[in-house]
């Protein structure tokens, strides 16, 4: 057990590092993308251009580039290009509104996608599962940013039931905070109930057919705890964990779109923005956050599923 | 959808179904289940319906609407029930559906027919999701079948890479590569993309979801090569080039099958999703995306410019993930292919 | 009327006594995408209190959906029942889910063929054993899992309290199986039905595992349904065999009759595929030429006529199941006669079915 553990930090470690890498390359084929030059804006002198490029280090070698900036990084220091504001704290003002749309999305998403899942396999093949399976499609077709657009225009616009986007902190007022997030949290879990309810629906039939809940059935133990603990507690292990990875993407700035529609001023739209404005270090600190939470999740996950499930510990 | 599929095996052994089934090869079984499933052949034609008004867009533009996709007609008027409307209002107002040839569903803020782009917008809409899931499948069946063949050192490297991947989340990466790519376009060998060419959003969503197919590929190729046939092969003197090819292959074949309109799905909703953020298609090209993100701030005065690509983009896409589920359903009753739907996280 | 002759032979066996168990033309039916599939046509049988029947047949045959309806088990939406199966006052056919989930595991228990599967894969064997002892006997958690450790003391496991704490599968396949036993014994079953319950594992743990079957027989008088593929199984345990094809059973006699003097040629097929200790063995086991029948779309008449190298005119109406050799208990669907049938069996000194030579050289 150790062992795997030991194996699955240090895989965690060695994805992180290529990961800001990738990152720093990504943006380093961008022709035109000479931050100097921006910075210094139209007007300006080729000493001026010169005098940034020196002391952002913007002719060094590559390397030494990429070295700057991850030390930049760990000890807190690094500068946005086009704001020249510090980015961590920045990705700190703006973690709240994440956090607040992560966690309550996360909550509403899981509850929902199990509840409709389940009666989806309970029903299989009668009317409730054929209704739930064509609003589960229609929710996976439909882009987040339209389904907010919409919602907003309706429900925000034309009839003033939701304030029309924003984030109110929950510290200030907790009531308009709520009040601020039901839309987005509602948005965004769209998706994702469409999602699990189907996993969970075609996991859970699998389950059924499983052996050992025939042996269970066999038992004479009541049907309901035939679900409850036989069926519904082997396929919810697989849901869990995909649970684990959607949280952490959302967390790490992934719900760009359904940030950006509310303007929510997450952490997701504060990366969004600064790709628009081909600012570098927030991209970098925003992705490798993201992937820091994902990977460090997926390693959570995966423990704890070898604690679950007995059977992963050997092949591990 | 596929009544009798989902209810028998809950509980009934599958002896005695199994033998009056034996004998037909999986395609014509699937294919004689997908026949049956009325709702997932009416959206796939639903789909195909779409596709191919999309390619009669010329033929559209110049004979009915009589104009171009990016062609501007703010300073024009048309006639409406006979009354001369200006396209345009001088307040910016732009003309709602007209139910006639030209300006059919409106116009946008540039007096652009609405009905010209979205057909246009389809088109390219519609060859980035083709061209990606081309991609993607191509590249994901050949990491997945050689990293789950080889096992070992070559399985870790391509296994670290698709982690590498996997591990950013969709659209952020999605949207780096496509601001990165869009300004400077992209060289691989001696094919020079501009920024601005439909292949480069293609080409972004197509690296992007590789993992998502190749990860499970890569798992049933692990469990395949243990069979005894590919151990017969083995015995019979045949190459891993050989054994993958003829082995392997034909046994992955029906999970790619079953992903192919996943990923069309899921690659125009992508598509979108970077074009709403700029990080697509670039203007003046037309795409879904690009229209709703042009709408999107002015859909309180004119909704039709957000509603008329939002509503043609999610019948598209809902009529091929029915259809795609049906296929799966015919396929692979049991949803052998579980981890799939994990790629649908495209669009958040 | 098939039923009416077994049911009239299981008063004669059962010496005046009701039997455990009496199944009077049962048929099972499920919709699937090919159509209906009757996979079990109308089969009667009895079982005695600490009597073996063996029910044998090739896979397909309607052998384990007959063993797990007596339980319920192939209840669903498509599925169709006909006919009875009383066991203490109660028709299982018809009684509700709620009456037969009491009777399930405390009055009638069932081994299945596959320990490998059989059990919750993440679950441990206490727990697994003790849900089953507190569904039909109001202990508390502590006594459940003390009777749960007495029952793998009793099945032969060696240090069974350490084996409370196990997974499945860190125990062996003939463990797993022991353990599947031990909780078909937890409540004290009157009616044992073990499915294939040898198949998966090793000759030698086979033998200890139909070791067990006899003594839990003898120990506590319950009556056994063995459903096996396997006649070298039968031989071993078995008091009596109903032979399945098909759906149906197509001959019924004691373990000596069916042995000896078997009647239908499908019977003589599975007695020639059988190595035995007793006799020279031949260079390759002879198999039964061609396959099972579709149940979806069954053949008119006999149904074994397709693969029958002895079917002539007759057989293409379908033989009743009834006594045509000895007292009245000897059962089978053969139009052949008798003095035929045993003159045709003889192959190459044995039983066996001479088609299924031909196919095999």
């Amino acid at each position: 057990m150790t062992r795997f553990v030991v194996r699955r930090l240090f895989s965690m470690v060695l994805v992180l590092f290529a990961i800001s890498v990738l990152t720093f390359l990504i943006f380093q084929v961008i022709p035109n993308g000479d931050p100097a030059q921006r910075m210094a804006g139209r007007l300006s002198t080729p000493e001026t251009v010169a005098a940034i490029r020196r002391t952002w280090g913007f002719d060094d070698p590559l390397w030494q580039q990429y070295l700057t900036t991850m030390k930049k990084i760990f000890t807190g220091e690094v500068i946005s290009y086009t704001q020249q504001v510090n980015v961590l704290d920045q990705i700190w003002q703006n973690l709240p509104a994440t956090l607040s749309l992560a966690i309550g999305a996360g909550i509403i998403w899981f509850v929902m996608g199990v509840l409709f899942g389940v009666l989806s396999a309970l029903r299989a093949g009668r009317f409730t599962d054929r209704a739930l399976t064509v609003a589960a499609l229609v929710g996976v077709s439909t882009p987040v940013f339209l389904l907010g657009a919409v919602a907003l225009y309706f429900l925000a616009f034309k009839v003033q039931l939701f304030p029309n986007g924003g984030y109110v902190p929950l510290t200030q007022d907790p009531l308009d905070w709520l009040y601020h997030m039901i839309l987005p949290w509602l948005v965004l879990s769209v998706l994702f109930i469409g999602i699990y309810s189907r996993v969970l629906r075609s996991n859970l039939l699998d389950a059924m057919s499983e052996d050992y809940v025939r042996t269970a059935r066999a038992k004479g133990i009541s049907e309901r705890r035939v679900l409850l603990r036989h069926v519904l507690r082997n396929s919810l292990i697989p849901i869990v964990a995909l649970w684990s990875l959607d949280f952490a993407a959302v967390i790490g700035g992934g719900a760009i779109l359904t940030e950006s529609v509310f303007n929510l001023q997450g952490v997701g739209q504060y990366a969004a923005e600064s790709i628009a404005q081909l600012d570098v270090p927030p991209v970098m600190v925003v992705v490798m956050l993201g992937a820091f939470f994902v990977v460090i999740l997926s390693a959570i996950t995966d423990v704890l599923f070898a604690l679950l499930d007995p059977r992963i510990r050997l092949s591990g | 959808m596929a009544t009798v599929d989902s209810t028998v095996r809950v509980g009934a052994p599958a002896a005695p179904g199994a033998d009056a089934t034996a004998g037909l090869s999986p395609y014509r079984l699937g294919l004689r289940r997908l026949r049956r499933n009325k709702a997932a052949l009416a959206f796939g034609a639903l789909f195909l319906l779409i596709v191919v008004l999309c390619l009669c867009a010329p033929l559209y533009a110049d004979h009915v609407a009589q104009t171009t996709p990016n062609a501007n007609h703010v300073t024009d008027t048309v006639v409406v029930d006979g009354v001369r409307t200006d396209v345009v209002s001088p307040t910016g107002q732009p003309i709602g559906p007209t139910w006639q040839g030209r300006f059919l569903l409106g116009a946008d803020q540039n007096g652009r027919d609405i009905a010209v782009r979205l057909l246009y917008g389809g088109r390219n809409s519609l060859e980035v999701g083709f061209l990606a899931t081309l991609l993607t499948m191509t590249l994901a069946t050949i990491v997945g079948i050689v990293a789950g063949y080889f096992r070992g050192f070559v399985d870790g490297v391509l296994a670290r890479v698709l982690d590498l991947i996997w591990a950013y989340p969709v659209v952020l990466l999605g949207i780096a590569l496509g601001t990165a790519l869009a300004l400077g376009g992209i060289t691989i060998g001696p094919l020079h993309l501009q920024g601005n060419s439909l292949l480069v959003p293609a080409f972004i969503i197509g690296i992007v979801y590789i993992p998502y197919v190749a990860k499970p590929i890569r798992g049933q190729v692990l469990r395949l090569r243990e069979q005894e046939f590919v151990d017969a092969a083995r015995v019979g003197g045949a190459g891993p080039l050989r054994i993958m090819w003829s082995e392997i292959l034909p046994n992955v074949s029906s999970t790619i099958v079953v992903f192919v309109p996943l990923m069309v799905a899921n690659a125009i909703l992508l598509e979108a999703a970077l074009s709403y953020l700029g990080a697509g298609v670039q203007p003046p090209n037309p795409s879904w995306g690009t229209m709703i993100s042009d709408g999107i701030r002015l859909i309180p005065s004119a909704m039709h410019m957000t509603f008329v690509p939002g509503a043609m983009l999610v019948l598209a896409v809902l009529g091929i993930n029915v259809f795609g589920d049906g296929v799966r359903d015919a396929l692979d009753p049991r949803a052998r292919v579980r981890l799939e739907e994990h790629a649908q996280e495209a669009s958040r | 009327m098939s039923g009416d002759a077994a049911s009239s032979s299981s008063r004669a066996m059962g010496g005046g006594q009701a039997p455990l168990l009496t199944v009077e033309d049962l048929r099972v039916a499920f919709r699937t995408e090919d159509g209906l599939v009757q996979a079990v046509d109308g089969v009667s049988f009895h079982v005695d209190a600490g009597e073996v029947l063996a029910i044998v047949g090739e896979s397909g045959c309607g052998k384990s959906v007959t063993g797990m309806t007596l339980l319920g088990l192939t209840r669903g939406p498509n599925a169709r029942f006909d006919g009875h199966a009383t066991f203490g006052g109660t028709d299982l056919v018809s009684a509700s889910d709620e009456q037969l989930r009491r009777i399930r595991g405390a009055e009638i228990a069932m081994v299945f063929q596959d320990p490998m599967t059989a059990l919750n894969p993440v679950q441990r064997i206490g727990p697994q054993l003790a849900e089953q002892i507190r569904a039909h006997a109001d202990v508390g958690k502590d006594a459940a899992i003390e009777r749960a450790r007495a029952l793998l003391e009793r099945v032969g496991i060696p240090r069974p309290a350490e084996r409370l704490r196990a997974f499945p599968h860190e125990l062996s396949g003939g463990m797993r199986q022991r353990v599947m036993i031990a909780m078909a014994l937890s409540c004290d079953p009157r009616l044992l039905i073990a499915d294939e319950p040898t198949t998966a594992l090793d000759v030698t743990i086979q033998a200890q595992i139909l070791e067990e079957v006899r003594q839990l027989r003898e120990e506590t008088g319950a009556g056994v349904i063995l459903i096996t593929h396997d006649l070298g199984v039968v031989a071993d345990v078995a008091d009596r065999v109903a032979v399945m094809y098909a759906g149906q059973i197509v001959e019924h006699g004691t373990l000596d009759e069916i042995f000896y003097d078997p009647q239908h040629p499908y019977t003589w097929g599975l007695l020639g595929s059988i190595a035995r200790v007793d006799r020279p063995r031949p260079a390759r086991l002879p198999a039964i030429a061609g396959t099972p029948p579709s149940l979806a779309s069954p053949p008119h008449g006999c149904r074994f006529r397709p693969r029958c190298p002895h079917a002539f005119e007759t057989c293409a109406e379908l033989p009743p199941l009834e006594a045509r050799v000895g007292d009245g208990e000897h059962l089978d669907r053969c139009w052949l006669p008798v003095a035929e049938k045993r003159e045709k069996r003889e192959v190459k000194g044995q039983i066996g079915l001479a088609g299924g030579e031909v196919a095999a050289a």
